[in-house]
This record gives structure tokens, C-alpha cells and sequence, in this order.
């Protein structure tokens, strides 16, 4: 957003400079439509919904707003988002690594439908991603009297919140990782092996270590989507207050209620998420590209 | 060690990248695999790293089959094309490599290690650059941290992709005179591919001439290029003139010429292509009696020692390029237009 250059610029004292200047810009009002447009447009769509969200969480004052995100079912939902984003990350985060790893650096049958394996989740809507896994561990799905005899619960319980939050954020990892190793090539690891690195040597000290920015990146992406994901675990959560409650459904629950403060209170602390993961991207950004 | 590769086919899909191809390297020579792009070189070299596998033959190190070892295990070092620096290592650390990556029981200490990169930078004459990541050096500067780097494992056997491809003239000529150098101290057997027939011809012992997956010509670097093997190479290894002829009782006729060929002299009369280098051809001003190619000066170009003269013939559309002397240019001062006789003072001839 801070890329939109501003017309004010102080003017360049060489004649020459302003004279370049002039032949590479449009005219004064069409800059100024142009940067209005995009300005009214980010207005719109983004700053004020985002401060709405403050605005109506502090609208009936700051005790309303700490009871709102201190009251047991809250807490609860906090927490078992935290639970779900901190099993799901680090299942991705080897996955990724893996399959980008393979994709990149090895030559195989079947590499293209891996690709779009990976793809998957991508292109198929949360909800179907749900559905998907109601339907295999679900009482009447497949595995559901398995499990039932077994005394194990996935759906309308913690395993089936992971396992839909794993799918929904499966490609992110692997997708920023991939063009990056595709594009180092190959040749620091041969020359790795011909000094006599072992292939576990090779990952550790030459191929992550050069991928580390955009694996960091590709993590902070997965984990913004891992808590913030509402459609696949809405399906397979079941809403139960305190025990199956994720924050995004948590806030649903409230607004449904009608308890906008308390809703927009919940919803705020996803957006303060959002910010930080924001302020940490651009962080990150930062470093990658030196 | 001496390296020998049996009858190696390696072929990617359709293309075949090697043909039955058998070389054998002597222990501490250094040998030039030359040839255009795609004539296999590079394969070839890979090939006998262990970086590429073979479809059917045979690599051989010091006598023993070496065609299924792990690259590992090979003991080669390797200097790549673009140098495959690690990136976020220090220039120490990257010449280290392959001392730390060691399992434990055959890892130096520490101070030996230290001692060793040391040491090897130093040979390489950039031991003050230990600091430096390889994105603050220069390409011949890479370059030498790739081969300090290679070195630092104590390889049997030294193989460099085209060393100095990528760094301009003047470093490349001072860098071929070290390598040499380098070789001619240290006598590790080595390998490198070039494209570039010069580089070839001035830095090996011995020069292997590929092209389209087949060697064509081993030799020295004399041999090859004074008694090419056939057209291939002869074209390959500098500027040349070709000719379109007869070949008739042990003499070449062209063009209303005839040059002696004591090598065809049993040959049966018939077409033949001749060629003849730049530096064999001889520009006379014509006279009553005199023989030789009709051709008109098309344009002269004095470029230090040599002058360069290009020739259209008269019968013909393909300009003859000659190269004279200083003095012979001046004895006969040429201009563009002038018509000359022009005659080779020796040629090959092989069958068209």
C-alpha cells in the first residue's frame, strides 16, 4: 500500500531529470484519479471493516470487552485454535519440506500428480474439504463403526479439527517452497555429495539453510490460515461450546446470539492475529530479499 | 590414478548423449575433453564423477569397477560450471565442507582443519578473502574457492566443467596458465571439458575430441591438430578454408590449382573435400604462367601480427579467408577490388 508514490515528490533540480520525469508520467489528474481510486477502494474494503471490528468490541467499554475474551468459553476456544494451529503447523512444515524436496531436487514418475495432489486443497471449497472427512470417520461414514468399537471420536472432536485444518492448510509450505528450490537448482547439492555429504547432511547444511526466509514465510502463511479457517472445521466441529469451539466459530456463535460485543470482542483477537502475521510477514520479506 | 571408461552409452530419451564411447586417463596427466555443445562432454565428465548414471559400459578407477560406487565414495573433486558455491557459507566454511560433513572417526580436529583451508586458500592465492561470502567475489575469484574447495577432500582424481566458461578473456588466459601451472606441482590426474579449442590445445597434455556423443580424436595437442582424424575435428580446431575438388594420383586439384598430397597418393581418383587453414593459403598478384584460384580482395584487416584478407573467387560464392604475414601484406599491398591468384600451400584432403 505504501507503494503508491505520491505526486508531490520533490521535483528532481537537474532539467534534464525533470524532463524524464515528464516523459515517463501521466499528467497530473490522471495520477490523481488514478491513486484516488485505489485509496477509496482500500478505504472500502479494508480499513474500515477492520476498524469496525475495534470500534464495535470497545462500543460498550473496556470491562464488557475483557469479560467478552475472559469467559471460560472464549478462553477454551482460544485455546483449542492454538492446539489445532500448533499441531497442524509443524505437520506441514515436514511435509512441505519433503515434498517440496522431492518436487524440486529429484526427477520421478508421478511428479506431476503429486503437484496437483498438493494443488488440492487449494481448489476445493473448505466445505467439500469437511464433508470429505464426515463421510470417512463420521458415524455412518466408513470408518465409523471402526472407530466406534475402538471407543475413538474424530468427528464433533479435536482429532476431526486437525485433520481439517492439516487439509485446508496442506499446500502452503510446500507451495512457497517449491519455485524457490526449483529455481537454486541442483548443483550446490551434487557438489555437497561429491564432498562426501551424507543425504541428511545435504538438507540440513546446504538445501535449508538456502530455502530458510521463504520456509519461515511459507510458516507464518500456514499458521495465519490454520487459526483463522472456518468452513472444513465448521463442518466437522459439531459447535459444542467449551469443547469444540474454535475462535471463528466461537465468533459465529456469539453474533448468532446476538451478543455483538462479545462476538466482535472474539473477532478482534483474530484480527490482532492477522496484524502481527502481517507486521511479521513484512518482516520477513525484508530479510528474504536481501 | 588412471581412469579408464569402457564402452559407456548414456542416452536421454531418444538422444544419445554418449556412444559407446571408451577412454582410457593416464595417472597424473591432464586431458582435455573438447567439443561443440551437445557432443556428450560434459556427460562424459559427470559420468565418470558418479553424478550420471551409464546405460551400458563400464568406468573404471586405478583398475577397479567403479561404474555402480556412490559419488561418495568416488573421491573425485568436482569444479562446476557456475562454481556451485554454498551461498550462505563463508569462503572458509565452503572450502571446510567436505572435511566437517566426514563421519566423526575420520573428521579432523578443529586446528587441522583450520590449518588445511588455510592452507589451500593460500595455494590459491585468496586466503584474505577467507571471510567473504561467495556473492561479495568476483567469477575468477569463485572460481579458484571452487577448486580450493575440491581439493580440500584430497581427490584421487580432479574434473572441472568448462572452469573457465564463464569469466572474460583476460582472466581466462591467466587462469589456464595457473591451472597449468597448478597441474605441472601438484600432478592430480584431471579432466576438464571445454568448448573453446584454444583453451584446450594450450592447458592439457592430452586433447579428447567429441561430437555428437562419439570421440572422435585422441591425441596431443600437436597431433590433433596438425593430423586431425577427419573433417570433424580438422573444422572443429581453428579457422579453415574448404575447398571442393578432386583427389587424383597423389595431388589435389582445385579450381584449376594443383597441391601435392603425399598422404593420398594411393587414393583412387574421385571427389574430394580439401581444407586448408588460413595461414596455408598464399595470395600472388597474377602473372602470365601463374596458377591458382581467380578471386577478387573482398577486404583487408590488419590485426597485430597477422594481416587478414578475405578472397571471393571468381567460380564459387564461399569467401576464402587468408592470413599473411606483416611483411608478405606489405610486399604486395593489397586494396579491396584488386584481382589475385590464390593458391594453398597445403591441404587435407579427406573424401567428400
Amino acid at each position: 500500500m505504501t507503494a503508491l508514490a505520491l505526486p508531490s515528490q520533490p521535483a528532481a533540480p537537474a532539467a534534464g531529470a525533470r524532463r524524464i520525469d515528464r516523459a515517463t508520467a501521466e499528467p497530473a489528474w490522471v495520477r490523481l484519479a488514478l491513486i484516488g481510486l485505489a485509496l477509496a477502494f482500500l478505504t472500502t474494503f479494508l480499513f474500515v471493516p477492520l476498524a469496525a471490528v475495534f470500534y464495535e468490541a470497545l462500543r460498550k467499554g473496556v470491562v464488557v470487552y475483557a469479560r467478552a475474551i475472559t469467559e471460560p468459553d472464549a478462553l477454551a476456544a482460544v485455546r483449542l485454535t492454538l492446539l489445532a494451529a500448533a499441531i497442524s503447523v509443524p505437520l506441514n512444515l515436514v511435509f512441505g519440506v519433503a515434498a517440496a524436496w522431492a518436487i524440486a531436487k529429484f526427477e520421478f514418475r508421478g511428479k506431476n500428480v503429486l503437484v496437483t495432489l498438493i494443488d488440492l486443497p487449494f481448489s476445493v471449497s473448505p466445505v467439500i474439504a469437511g464433508l470429505i472427512y464426515v463421510l470417512v470417520f463420521g458415524l455412518q461414514g466408513w470408518l465409523g463403526e471402526t472407530l466406534r468399537d475402538h471407543d475413538l471420536k474424530v468427528i464433533f472432536a479435536v482429532p476431526g479439527i486437525v485433520l481439517a485444518t492439516v487439509f485446508v492448510t496442506f499446500p502452503f509450505v510446500a507451495r512457497e517452497l517449491i519455485p524457490l528450490m526449483q529455481a537454486q537448482g541442483v548443483e550446490e547439492e551434487e557438489a555437497a555429495v561429491v564432498l562426501g555429504a551424507r543425504g541428511w547432511q545435504v538438507l540440513w547444511r546446504v538445501t535449508l539453510p538456502n530455502v530458510k526466509w521463504g520456509l519461515l514465510y511459507g510458516v507464518i502463511l500456514c499458521n495465519a490460515r490454520a487459526m483463522g479457517e472456518f468452513g472444513a472445521v465448521s463442518v466437522v466441529s459439531g459447535h459444542i461450546r467449551g469443547m469444540t469451539n474454535t475462535l471463528p466459530l466461537h465468533v459465529e456463535i456469539l453474533y448468532n446470539e446476538y451478543q455483538f460485543a462479545a462476538a466482535f470482542a472474539a473477532a478482534s483477537l483474530l484480527a490482532l492475529l492477522a496484524l502481527v502475521t502481517l507486521a511479521l510477514k513484512a518482516w520477513v520479506e525484508r530479510r528474504f530479499s536481501h | 590414478m588412471s581412469i579408464e571408461v569402457r564402452n559407456v552409452t548414456r542416452r536421454f530419451g531418444s538422444f544419445a548423449a554418449l556412444e559407446d564411447v571408451s577412454l582410457e586417463v593416464c595417472t597424473g596427466e591432464l586431458l582435455a575433453l573438447l567439443g561443440p555443445s551437445g557432443s556428450g562432454k560434459t556427460t562424459l565428465l559427470r559420468v565418470i564423477a558418479g553424478l550420471e548414471t551409464v546405460d551400458s559400459g563400464q568406468v573404471l578407477f586405478h583398475g577397479e569397477d567403479a561404474t555402480t560406487q556412490h559419488v561418495r565414495e568416488r573421491r573425485v573433486g568436482f569444479v562446476f560450471q557456475h562454481y556451485a558455491l554454498f551461498r550462505h557459507l563463508s569462503i572458509f566454511e565452503n572450502v571446510a565442507f567436505g572435511l566437517r560433513v566426514r563421519p566423526r572417526s575420520q573428521r579432523p580436529p578443529e586446528a587441522e582443519i583450520r590449518r588445511r583451508v588455510h592452507e589451500l586458500l593460500a595455494l590459491v592465492q585468496l586466503d584474505w578473502l577467507a571471510d567473504r561470502y561467495p556473492h561479495q567475489l568476483s567469477g575468477g575469484q569463485r572460481q579458484r574457492v571452487a577448486l580450493a574447495r575440491a581439493l580440500a577432500v584430497e581427490p584421487r582424481v580432479l574434473l572441472l566443467d568448462e572452469p573457465f566458461g564463464a569469466l572474460d578473456a583476460k582472466v581466462r588466459q591467466e587462469l589456464r596458465r595457473w591451472l597449468r601451472r597448478l597441474h605441472d606441482e601438484m600432478h592430480i590426474t584431471s579432466v576438464f571439458v571445454t568448448h573453446d579449442q584454444d583453451e584446450a590445445l594450450e592447458v592439457s597434455d592430452r586433447v579428447v575430441v567429441m561430437n555428437e556423443g562419439r570421440i572422435q580424436q585422441v591425441g596431443t595437442p600437436q597431433e590433433v591438430y596438425d593430423q586431425p582424424a577427419n573433417a570433424f575435428v580438422y573444422r572443429f580446431l581453428g579457422n579453415v578454408n574448404l575447398f571442393h575438388g578432386r583427389v587424383q594420383e597423389g595431388r589435389a586439384l582445385i579450381g584449376g590449382d594443383s597441391v601435392a598430397v603425399p598422404a593420398h597418393g594411393d587414393t583412387p581418383a574421385g571427389a574430394a573435400l580439401a581444407f586448408a587453414r588460413p595461414h596455408d593459403i598464399e595470395v600472388l598478384r597474377p602473372r602470365a604462367g601463374a596458377q591458382g584460384i581467380a578471386a577478387r580482395v573482398e577486404h583487408v584487416l590488419a590485426l597485430g601480427s597477422l594481416v587478414r584478407v578475405d578472397l571471393r573467387p571468381d567460380a564459387g560464392n564461399e569467401v576464402i579467408h587468408a592470413e599473411l604475414s606483416r611483411e608478405d601484406a606489405r610486399g604486395l599491398a593489397l586494396a579491396a577490388g584488386e584481382r589475385v591468384l590464390v593458391r594453398p600451400r597445403e591441404v587435407r584432403v579427406f573424401a567428400a
